[in-house]
């Protein structure tokens, strides 16, 4: 062998391209077969439009009620549980970061413990803790994103704290200060704008998995997206793929949006 | 821009068992650069962060145009700021960084716009208004944050090492930048360094800071020429430690007797502490070999040894050359020394 090859070493372009390409047909396979799946006829193997249309009848809003129903639940739950994670976690981390660093790993520990636990071991948890909820708040479906809160921990957490671990938010605040502004100036007018890519990265991180979650939902006996997806699929497992895959693109979109939103004025 | 007085009293401060400020007195005059020097850990820092309150006290008072304003919050003070790594905010241009203190204090769109340009005027970047801290230098954005701290117009002007990352060119003119433009606008300012030959060459006073404490406060001659303290007289500039012995206030070394500069310290065996400008080749003196030179543009260093082993800094006229290996002979000039217990 005339070279060695260097461990960590970056790999060549046709390295590049096998890894890209293999990567690609996996993630594209089922995609591609789910797609095609939407356009079969039955099990006759031809294919047709008839699913798509069929979404745009007179008759599929009241087919697909519940349906519908779901995705407006799962949206609302989307966008509570966006709310939960930047009203209580992102101040949060905020303050660890700037005034005690040193409950920096505790946090760190609390926030990430959550993708340990089966989402099944979860719901056995909260399950006593929703019969309180119910009582006091009612048992609309809106009420899980407080679980989903826990659930998205551990992704919102390093989304944002990637983002603070880039920026040297002390120096900016304690500059914001002796610049007199006090701490919600300095919030608003420097740390949100500076932590602008992790908190849009966590919320949409949130939103995805906020829409893909079925096992709470289905446990507690509540309506969200997925389980309306399942129920439908017993008798119709075409619009079950086809809502499957208009979920998946809107993931997409948000994730990139991502890097759209989240691009800098400097570097756009 | 007229600056105010600034009194620190008593001030002490703790982290945990360490005790950082062991009650600082201070006291600048309107106008005044004073610098606070010290070895690393030595408090200066921390007082002028207890000073713009990033920093609470646990005892003592600070007071501004006789105010106290030891429980004032640090955006009430009405201070200017420089830190040492670089405070730019990212997401805004020089002139929109400029504009933030403006902007905090609700001053009028047009008018803070025009203030900004000003300052980024005297600070000759007004062509970089557009730019993002990113696409600045170093020495470039540490001027853009020195604007930001003075379109204010703040009665304190506060300095955190604001040149120790910069490269030694940039340095010296952004020093000199910033003593030019404090004498002008006249402010108060404190600038924390650890490095004597900035502290001497732009402040009024220096105080030279050890263990939390003010160990000297003087004008850069005093503290050179006077040091109150063997520390001092170490710290500040180049001093060469040699044997010698003290009796009645008077210092026996390397052939001389000189006067003792600072506290009178006991008759007996002391080390004293000589400037290498104080030394000076003569066949008079005692023997020694070169060892090494330096060329210091307008002066030159050499290194000496002496018969006992002894190693003698000498700094002298840039003609006078000598080759390592040399034999010459060196004397003491007869300037009074610091001493301290051997």
């Amino acid at each position: 062998m005339s070279a060695l090859v260097r461990i960590g070493a970056e790999p060549g372009a046709v390295t590049r391209v096998v890894i890209l390409s293999v990567v690609g047909v996996v993630f594209a396979l089922p995609i591609l077969a789910l797609i095609e799946f939407t356009f079969r006829a039955g099990l006759t193997g031809e294919h047709t439009l008839e699913h798509w249309t069929g979404l745009f009848s007179e008759d599929a809003a009241r087919t697909y009620r519940g349906l519908f129903q779901a995705i407006g639940n799962s949206l609302v739950l989307a966008a509570v549980t966006v709310v939960i994670v930047l009203v209580i976690l992102l101040p949060t981390m905020i303050l660890v970061h700037l005034r005690f660093p040193r409950l920096r790993r505790v946090l760190e520990f609390i926030c990430i413990v959550p993708i340990t636990v089966p989402a099944i071991v979860l719901v056995v948890g909260l399950a006593p803790v929703y019969s309180v909820v119910v009582k006091v708040l009612g048992g609309s479906t809106w009420t899980l994103a407080f679980a989903y809160g826990i659930t998205v921990l551990p992704y919102a957490y390093r989304a944002i704290q990637a983002n603070l671990d880039a920026v040297d938010l002390l120096t900016l605040s304690e500059a914001a200060r002796s610049l007199s502004a006090g701490w919600v100036r300095v919030l608003l007018h420097v740390l949100l704008p500076n932590l602008r890519r992790g908190v849009l990265a966590a919320s949409f991180i949130s939103v995805a998995v906020v829409l893909g979650e079925f096992t709470i939902a289905s446990i507690l006996n509540r309506r969200n997206l997925q389980t309306a997806l399942l129920q439908v699929s017993q008798s119709d497992p075409w619009v079950a793929a086809i809502f499957a895959l208009l979920a998946l693109l809107l993931a997409f979109i948000l994730l990139l949006s991502i890097g759209r939103l989240g691009r800098d004025r400097k570097t756009s | 821009m007229t600056g105010a007085t600034v009194e620190l009293v008593g001030v002490t401060k703790s982290f945990g068992q360490h005790q950082a400020l062991g009650g600082i007195d201070l006291t600048i005059a309107p106008g005044e650069f004073i610098a606070l020097l010290g070895p690393s850990g030595c408090g200066k820092t921390t007082a002028l962060r207890a000073l713009s309150g990033l920093e609470r006290i646990d005892t003592g008072r600070i007071v501004i145009d006789g105010d106290d304003v030891a429980e004032v919050p640090t955006n009430r003070r009405d201070i200017g700021m420089v830190f040492q790594s670089y405070s730019l905010f990212p997401h805004l241009t020089a002139i929109e960084n400029v504009e933030f203190g403006l902007r905090m204090r609700q001053v009028e769109k047009t008018e803070r716009r025009l203030r900004a340009a000003e300052a980024l005027d005297m600070v000759g970047l007004d062509k970089h208004a557009q730019r993002f801290a990113h696409q600045l230098s170093g020495g470039q954005q540490q001027r853009v944050a020195l604007a930001r701290a003075l379109v204010t117009r703040p009665r304190v002007l506060l300095l955190d090492e604001p040149l120790s990352a910069l490269d030694a060119k940039v340095r010296v003119s952004l020093r000199d930048q910033i003593r030019r433009i404090q004498t002008d606008l006249g402010i108060t300012t404190l600038f924390v360094t650890h490095d004597q030959e900035e502290a001497l060459a732009v402040a009024d006073r220096v105080a030279v800071m050890r263990e939390g404490r003010i160990e000297q406060i003087g004008t850069p001659e005093q503290l050179y020429v006077t040091p109150s303290t063997p520390f001092v007289a170490d710290f500040v500039g180049l001093s060469n430690r040699v044997p010698a012995q003290l009796a009645d206030g008077r210092v026996s070394v390397g052939g001389a007797v000189v006067d003792q500069l600072g506290e009178r310290m006991p008759d007996g065996p002391v080390t004293a502490l000589v400037r290498p400008e104080d030394i000076a080749f003569d066949a008079a003196g005692v023997p020694a070999v070169v060892v090494a030179s330096s060329f210091l543009g307008s002066l030159r260093r050499t290194q000496v040894r002496l018969d006992d082993g002894l190693l003698l800094a000498v700094q002298h006229d840039v003609s006078d050359r000598h080759e390592t290996g040399d034999p010459v002979f060196v004397r003491l000039k007869g300037a009074a020394v610091s001493v301290t217990p051997r």
